[in-house]
């Protein structure tokens, strides 16, 4: 005698729905919309044209990792829908693409929304909503605040943190630390001066120069000149790609050689230090959390392998150099976790519940070391990172992970 | 004083760079009483094929000359198409045609090759041209590139039949007419040398701010401010204007600096660079409305 797999598949559920005696219905779990026995509905917004539209690849990668999950059975049986749309980074667009999301889509969460202004236009509009804001794309250090916000949540090491442990390492480095500090006149670049002020705590008058450019100035070399004046031995580079490509070649052509910190944002070897000339970015310092695809160090590292496997099966049109492949991946294994620690209870509150109490989840492509710890006060998911320094034609990791935990 | 000397020097070479594209803007107004919006795009857009050919394995200087070529039959070919249509309609529906042009040309840049920043090869020699450190040599080079352009479009205006002859169509049309100039040829002719000139500008600027879609944006700005302030109907009277925005808004956060230094107080900076440059602008066409070597245009009515 031989029992069909769908016999064997319809005896269980029946067995299962006599088992759960009590619930009227014949549901395996507890669910506010978006989420079903079969389904999970997730949103998301991504600048697939217009200026910012480079990271277009983040939200390609993220569809690509669902598609993994749902071949492999889904989270506890249930399929991930992912509904990603096009806000051309504009915040009024995301406004209008996330009331649909949320109200005609009816998803259970957001998931990964990008960019600052664009999700300072929805933050109080999905806390109004109760909707779970999870895991931004964005390092903001105002989305973890769960007095006022609980139901939004942020993801990478946030820019304020990232400033504290640079401060925290000119201190203990640089012999009569002065600083000069070229920053991005919006609130990304206030963020992360705001960091680098508390970092410094008492020795904050080391910072003896402070110049801002515009997004508008087509060059920053007028301030580096006002910068290099200052006689400073630090320099604090709070720039954008562009920019961070010019303040570096203008610093080495005008002959200035201070200790140089390079913001996380703009790491990118090919589109800010190839640009800016590998012999005017040696010796650059800079803060990693996430493993690096061109560093030949990881490339026996499990997760490394399982990344490449699932890049050639389902991102196969996607370039392997670039950083946006690994964050997605990454910031989506998270989201995984935390779904499936939900397990049947798929309400909203359940999931934030869920997504302020990871311990220590250690997550594929973060760097050794640096785990994901979040509480119902703690709502920074990533609060280490290791500093590089620019050699040759790569990042080289040095020192222990630093962290600012908790703050 | 070695920073003012700096900041001058800096200002001059980012006013090269405005200065270049503001000489693109007057070719147009200058032969067709219109002001392209698209201007800074369609440059962007020749240096992207420049950058391409180079990309081939074409030498620098080749692929300049081919991108030059390549634009003037696509600045002859926009106007044939998408403005002869045009030629009797509002000043308002150009102005959108205009934007339009500006958004087509970004897209599709920024589809084909991307929005991912990219470097651009300089073509002048690092060595001979270096002063002390004080301005670099494509700095320079683009200075020097600049008055070439300049004065070939000089000699073309004043003293060929051709130049005369544009001159004549963009300024009174009819009379042009009458007189056997054949206006038609005549404007695309002028969307040719425009789309020319901006090729020139675009593939001096990349190397200073980099290869992307967007590299424009901001330059388009200060180019019509210089290009108004010298005067948008006389060339030399643009570039002058071009130099003079970028050494303003250096010496605007300079002593803004030194204010600050002196009294405590902030006054001026960094930030406000482009508001001063643009008041400046402002209080100039408001006292000498056709900028500061224009000619005033009398129109009989």
């Amino acid at each position: 005698m031989s029992i069909t797999r769908r016999g064997f598949v319809g005896s269980a559920s029946v067995a299962a729905a006599t088992l759960a005696s009590g619930t009227a219905i014949a549901q395996k779990g507890k669910y506010d919309v978006g989420a079903s026995d079969t389904e999970i509905k997730l949103g998301h917004t991504n600048p697939y044209s217009g200026p910012a539209s480079a990271y277009g690849v983040i939200g390609k990668a993220i569809e690509a990792y669902w598609k993994m999950v749902n071949d492999k059975g889904g989270i506890n049986g249930r399929k991930v829908t992912f509904i990603s749309r096009d806000d051309g980074y504009s915040p009024p667009k995301t406004v209008e693409v996330v009331r649909q999301l949320v109200e005609q889509e009816k998803v259970l969460a957001l998931f990964n929304t990008l960019g600052t202004p664009t999700n300072t236009a929805i933050h109080k509009y999905m806390n109004a909503r109760k909707v779970p804001h999870l895991f931004l794309a964005t390092g903001a250090s105002k989305w973890g605040n769960p007095k006022e916000y609980p139901w939004t949540m942020g993801w990478q090491p946030d820019y304020h943190t990232e400033a504290v442990i640079y401060a925290k390492h000119m201190l203990e480095h640089v012999k009569d630390p002065k600083i000069a500090v070229l920053m991005q006149n919006d609130d990304y670049g206030k963020d992360y001066y705001e960091g680098l002020r508390d970092g410094l705590g008492k020795n904050v008058d080391k910072i003896v120069k402070h110049v801002t450019y515009e997004v508008t100035d087509p060059t920053v070399d007028s301030q580096v000149i006002q910068l290099k004046d200052s006689n400073a031995n630090i320099f604090f580079n709070i720039t954008t790609p562009k920019f961070a490509a010019q303040a570096i070649r203008k610093t080495a052509e005008i002959g200035w050689k201070p200790a140089h910190y390079l913001n996380n944002v703009s790491i990118s070897v090919a589109a800010v230090m190839k640009p800016a000339g590998f012999e005017n970015s040696q010796g650059i310092i800079s803060a990693f959390y996430l493993k690096d695809s061109t560093d030949k160090q990881w490339d026996s590292s499990e997760d490394m392998k399982a990344w490449r496997a699932w890049m050639a099966k389902y991102n196969p049109g996607a370039n392997p150099d670039d950083g946006g492949n690994i964050y997605a991946y990454a910031v989506a294994y998270t989201m995984h976790k935390t779904l499936e620690q939900c397990g049947n209870d798929l309400t909203r509150g359940n999931l934030m519940k869920q997504a302020a109490s990871l311990k220590k989840l250690v997550v594929p492509m973060l760097l050794p070391n640096i785990t994901v710890n979040t509480s119902a006060t703690d709502f920074y998911p990533i609060q280490s990172v290791r500093l590089a320094r620019f050699e040759g034609e790569t990042w080289k990791l040095f020192g222990e992970v630093m962290s600012n935990e908790g703050a | 004083m070695e920073q003012l000397i700096q900041q001058v020097a800096s200002g001059l070479a980012n006013g090269a760079i405005y200065a270049c594209v503001a000489l693109a803007l007057v070719m147009i107004f200058v032969s067709t009483s219109h002001i392209n919006f698209a201007q800074g795009e369609m440059a962007m857009f020749s240096t992207y094929l420049s950058w391409q050919l180079i990309q081939w394995g074409v030498g620098y200087w080749p692929a300049f000359v081919i991108a030059v070529l390549v634009s003037f039959v696509g600045g002859v070919l926009i106007e044939r198409t998408i403005l002869r249509p045009l030629h009797t309609a509002p000043i308002l529906s150009v102005v959108v045609v205009f934007i339009g042009l500006l958004a087509v040309f970004n897209s599709v840049a920024g589809t084909i090759w991307s929005y991912l920043i990219k470097e651009y090869p300089s073509p002048f020699p690092k060595e001979a041209l270096d002063l002390a450190g004080l301005i670099g040599a494509h700095q320079v080079g683009v200075v020097i590139v600049t008055l070439v352009v300049l004065s070939a479009l000089y000699v073309f205006f004043r003293y060929t039949p051709l130049g005369l002859a544009m001159r004549a169509a963009a300024q009174n049309p009819v009379s042009a007419r009458l007189a056997g100039v054949r206006v038609d040829s005549m404007l695309a002719l002028g969307w040719g040398l425009a789309a020319a000139v901006g090729a020139v500008a675009g593939m001096m600027v990349a190397h200073i701010v980099y290869l992307e879609p967007n590299m424009m944006g901001g330059i388009l700005l200060y180019a019509f401010a210089g290009a108004l302030l010298g005067g948008i109907t006389n060339p030399g009277g643009a570039v002058l204007g071009g130099f003079m925005v970028g050494v303003l808004e250096n010496l605007v956060a300079f002593f803004g600096n030194v204010i600050e230094k002196q009294t405590g107080v902030y006054i001026i900076g960094n930030g406000e660079k482009l508001t001063v440059a643009l008041i400046i602008v402002i209080c100039v066409l408001t006292l000498k409305p056709s900028g500061l070597f224009g000619r005033v245009v009398v129109t009989r009515v």
